[in-house]
């Protein structure tokens, strides 16, 4: 599935012309846009913008109606993700995503969560079960190995002590850092969080910003996030896609972002007599169908 | 030309006799997302239910066919009726909103139940009713072929026709329906604005019961052969008829169940008589596997 | 929780009459009139008297359990149970957790190995001799059988979460591939078992591919139609399978090639004893002994290896295992697969032990027989699969010992004929108490301190 492609080496993942329709409702809408590698790049946008289904189709769940998504590995190796089957996007192309309403294994334990995601190295050096059942001690160093991983990224997100819990009954914020921790121990080279802060205090919102920093600077791992929380975007990203309706409006570093009119009226949820102000102020006539947003 | 218009009748009567067994699947699977399994064993009840009605009315001295066919008809009803609230009540009613196989192994206990209840009560054998509506009328005749609608056919499918139209108003038009509808889309919000759960999906299970009960009758007039084991390939090849309409979808349970009929009828005809089971079963998983939101059901979409 | 708090002495006998009314109802006609074939067709018998202690019974017996109820309630609101405190999140300790409940299934399955393995011995010394034990030894087999036939299963259903209601069919093909080959080719029972296991494995890959990415309910009926569809090719398709009369004189099973007979080259000789037809018995016995532990051995075993924890994973949340690289379509084929092979094995066994198969043997009973024997031993648990076999398979045999209720009931009353009657009622009763089945703690496979059982409120029970 690698195939070369003349492209910009800087760009870990580039989405070209990305559409997706879900019968007649156009979700996104001729998307493109690039994550630079070794960056956090931040996919905002109001609700119904169309952000889940992008991730949807980036992480294979969807498959785009047109489009091309190439990932382009620290190797050079590209795939083409449109054309994978959804559990090989993870496997071949390291694509690992979290999800907006947590999926745990619930039932499992903190640490067997863990091990799950180490799935792929572990059933090689099982020979592919037929060897662990013989209990070959090949198999056995793995899954050491295996727990080791595991038990480093438990420190790293503080919850070693509770390792042998099951997820289900871990508060909201350490499931949402399981969850990440999880995606990270699949050694992806490009980690997509949907809405990572959302239900966080401010205390650990702050600390998944250092979590995710950790994660950009320590691995090869570049990071693709849809966050609603602004605090944390304009903190922790070092580029901002911002959709609406299915489609592009903005594209920039943060601080350009945040002064760009059209975001401000298009996301950062003004009142409606602030609409038509801004309106006035940047001359921009906002379609009738802007209304029937609630 | 002239067999398979006869083959035609034949399968729409038999289609109708599914059909009619199908909506109660499709109904409870439509509100409380459970395979009601002893459903094809509630229909057998009701033939036996009838059977023995039909002997206690002879033994009476009612001679007159419409009248005996009237009461049976009622009597039938009302009383399987009564088995299905019972089963609702005694054997799904704890378990709503327990562990997902919970009520499938206590549909498939209770489907053992009756069959076996059945078998004790009246013993294993066979048990015939005495023709009781011969005759009928020929279409036309060919070559010594006579292509007959037979007085049970017609009895089978007006009735079929009736009761749909009446069942129909019934969900369409009335607070019962659309108190269904509601449990259908979302049974908590349905809840808290006031529309009493329970009683609806009791409702349900006692209507599905209802029309399963015609279906009986029917059925026993047609065959005039009944036995314990009746409930579970009749009641399969409904629940396939269900499916193939796209489940949770009423008019296409009956569409199902007519094209079910077809083909079982059309299979013995020109394929071979044996293997006729084999024919609705594997129509049952070609359906469930390539098309498995049937004719008139709504595809499901994979929520991420 | 249907009781209210205190419910008066009159309203307890008026929902007890309503009951009894009901049960009037359903009596009608069908207790109510017996149809006997007489002279001119059909004939009613009436048998009032039957409906009336019929209703009796049932007004009687929801009488006591009201009032078991209503005592219960009383006692309950006296001692809350934690589990009317708020949800368990963020418990700590935990309340989900029970380390110290965890000596019974951690003592029980060697506990019951241990039986198991000296069951002859013990019946043969408590009924004085091994041909009178004859008949604990052959109801050990049966229960032994579909002790196997349940771990096999416990794999789709119990660890990967796919429902599979025709399993009955690879039982069936590993039945009728030791038949064949054996009748056929006159291949060795030792040689067909791994060859019945394969067929069935490969049968399980075959069905399993096109339906496993149907979920929960619609899986379950293409299974089950799958398994009908097996058992009316078996009926039908006489010149190879026999049709209905199926196979018969089937080879016996050997002691690894040394027959059970009298005679010089017996194993009766070999071993020097005294020939015995129960040597062959207690032979099939450990025979499926052995059989159903290698069955649990890796099952247990399994569960800890990579493809194991996938199959847990895929039952909790099979998206965030696609979203984990973990192939599920793959996955779920091994545990089909596995399964199938499993019940081949148990299969060639019945064929052996039997000497004789046909379909009526693989009827969807079975497959119901066997599903419920995993539910109710509580989903992915060997012990409780175990306890449950012995309680479903076993309990109705103690049917048969009950011939003195002829005194009550009269000549006629085979209290055989209600075995199924009662298994139905069984099966809706267990389900109502223990929706989740007996046991329905999970062990955590790996762990870095102390293992502990993990609540049946978290444990999902899978889509498919």
């Amino acid at each position: 599935m690698a195939t070369r492609r003349p492209d910009d080496p800087d760009a870990v993942l580039t989405v070209d012309h990305l559409t997706m329709r879900f019968g007649g409702l156009t979700a996104v809408d001729d998307l493109s846009f690039k994550a630079r590698r070794g960056d956090i790049t931040a996919l905002i946008g109001p609700n119904g913008a169309g952000k889940t289904t992008v991730f949807n189709c980036i992480t294979g769940f969807y498959r785009p109606s047109e489009g091309m998504l190439t990932l382009r590995h620290t190797d050079g190796a590209t795939h083409l993700l449109e054309r994978l089957p959804n559990h090989a996007v993870n496997r071949r192309a390291r694509v690992a995503r979290t999800f907006q309403n947590i999926r745990l294994f619930s039932g499992m334990t903190v640490l067997e969560n863990l091990m799950v995601a180490q799935h792929a190295p572990l059933m090689r050096a099982s020979g592919y079960t037929l060897l662990g059942l013989l209990g070959l001690p090949g198999y056995r160093r793995a899954e050491a190995a295996a727990v080791a991983k595991a038990t480093a990224w438990l420190e790293r997100i503080d919850l070693l002590r509770r390792a042998d819990d099951p997820a289900g009954d871990l508060p909201y914020g350490d499931q949402r850092r399981l969850e990440i921790a999880r995606a990270m121990c699949t050694g992806p080279e490009l980690l997509c969080l949907d809405e990572p802060a959302a239900g966080l205090n401010p205390r650990e919102s702050a600390d998944l910003a250092r979590l995710l920093r950790h994660i950009r600077d320590e691995h090869a791992t570049s990071v693709l996030l849809i966050e609603h929380d602004m605090a944390v975007v304009m903190e922790i990203s070092d580029h901002v896609v911002v959709l609406d309706y299915g489609k592009k409006i903005a594209d920039g570093p943060p601080r350009e972002i945040r002064e760009d009119p059209k975001v401000i009226a298009a996301y950062l949820g003004v009142e409606d007599e602030e609409v038509a102000q801004v309106d006035a102020e940047v001359g921009l006539t906002i379609p009738v169908a802007e209304e029937a947003r609630p | 030309m002239d067999v398979f218009v006869q083959q035609l009748i034949n399968g729409l009567t038999l289609g109708s006799i599914y059909g009619l067994i199908a909506i109660g699947y499709t109904m409870v699977f439509g509100i409380i997302g459970m395979v009601n399994f002893a459903h094809g064993d509630v229909f057998m009840v009701s033939t036996f239910i009838a059977l023995i009605s039909f002997l206690g009315l002879t033994a009476l001295g009612i001679s007159s066919v419409a009248l005996a066919f009237l009461l049976v008809l009622i009597v039938t009803m009302a009383l399987t009726a009564l088995w299905g609230f019972s089963v609702e009540r005694i054997a799904y009613r704890p378990l709503r909103g327990s562990f997902r196989l919970a009520p499938l192994i206590s549909a498939i206990g209770v489907s053992i139940f009756l069959s076996n209840f059945v078998q004790v009560a009246q013993g294993a054998r066979n048990k015939a009713l005495p023709s009781m509506l011969d005759g009928g009328l020929t279409l036309f005749e060919r070559d010594g072929y006579a292509v007959t609608l037979s007085y049970k056919q017609i009895l089978i499918m007006a009735v079929t026709s009736v009761l749909l139209l009446g069942f129909w108003y019934l969900v369409q038009r009335t607070p019962f329906g659309r108190a269904q509808r509601a449990c259908e889309q979302d049974r908590k919000m349905a809840a808290l604005l006031g529309i009493d759960v329970d009683r609806t999906i009791s409702l349900t299970f006692v209507l599905g019961a209802v029309l399963a009960a015609v279906a009986g009758l029917l059925y026993l007039l047609y065959y005039g052969v009944v036995s314990f084991s009746d409930g579970f390939v009749p009641g399969v090849k409904a629940f396939t008829a269900a499916v193939l309409g796209g489940i949770g979808s009423l008019p296409g349970a009956v569409i199902g169940g007519l094209i079910i009929g077809l083909i079982e009828t059309f299979w013995s005809a020109y394929f071979s008589i044996e293997y006729k089971d084999v024919a609705a079963f594997s129509i049952l998983a070609i359906v469930l596997i390539f098309m498995p939101s049937g004719l008139l059901g709504r595809a499901e979409v994979e929520k991420v | 929780m249907a009781a209210a708090s205190s419910a008066s002495p009159a309203a307890i006998l008026k929902d007890a009459g309503l009951f009894a009314l009901v049960a009037f109802g359903l009596c009608v006609p069908i207790v109510s009139h017996r149809t006997d074939l007489g002279a001119d067709g059909l004939e009613l018998t009436p048998r009032w008297g039957l409906v009336a202690g019929l209703c009796a019974a049932i007004f009687a017996v929801r009488l006591v359990q009201r009032l078991v109820l209503e005592r219960r309630a009383a006692r309950a609101v006296l001692t809350p149970s934690p589990h009317q405190a708020t949800e368990p999140v963020g418990a700590e300790p935990n309340a989900a957790q029970y380390p110290s409940s965890l000596g019974l299934p951690r003592l029980g399955l060697p506990l019951f190995v241990g039986f198991a393995l000296f069951l002859p011995l013990i019946a043969a010394l408590a009924s004085g001799g091994l041909s009178p034990a004859r008949y604990w030894i052959d109801l050990g087999i049966l229960i032994l059988t579909y002790v196997m036939l349940g771990w096999g299963l416990n794999i789709v259903v119990g660890l990967a979460g796919l429902l599979d209601l025709g399993y009955v069919a690879f039982y069936a093909v590993g039945a009728y591939s030791y038949a064949l080959l054996s009748t056929v080719f006159g291949l060795s029972f030792w040689v067909c078992l791994p060859l019945a296991g394969l067929f069935a494995g490969l049968w399980g890959v075959m069905l399993g591919f096109p339906v496993l990415r149907l979920r929960g309910d619609y899986l379950a009926i293409v299974t089950l139609a799958f398994g009908e569809i097996i058992r009316l090719v078996l009926i039908n398709w006489t010149d190879v399978t026999g049709g209905s009369a199926g196979i018969s004189s089937i080879p016996r099973a050997t002691f690894f090639g040394v027959p059970f007979k009298a005679g010089p080259d017996g194993f009766s000789a070999l071993v020097g004893l005294p020939f015995d037809p129960m040597h062959r018995i207690v032979f099939l016995y450990y025979l499926i002994l052995a059989l159903a532990l290698l069955t649990s051995l890796v099952t247990l075993r399994l569960r800890r290896l990579p493809l194991g924890r996938a199959w847990e994973a895929l039952r909790e949340d099979e998206i965030a295992c696609r979203s984990l690289g973990i192939d599920t379509t793959k996955t779920k084929l091994t545990a089909f697969a596995l399964g199938a092979m499993f019940g081949g094995f148990a299969g060639s066994f019945f064929a052996v032990r039997q000497g004789f198969v046909s379909p009526e043997s693989f009827n969807f009973l079975e497959s119901a027989i066997i599903l419920a024997i995993v539910v109710l031993g509580g989903m992915g648990s060997q012990l409780g699969v175990a306890v449950a076999a012995v309680a479903m398979v076993g309990g109705p045999e103690l049917l048969r010992n009950l011939g003195f209720l002829k005194a009550v009931f009269g000549e006629g009353f085979d209290p055989n004929e209600f075995r199924l009657l009662l298994f139905g009622l069984a099966m809706v009763a267990m389900m109502i108490w223990r929706p989740r089945g007996l046991i329905s703690d999970r062990m955590p496979t790996v762990a870095l301190g102390q293992r502990k059982a993990i609540g049946k409120d978290l444990v999902r029970e899978g889509h498919g």
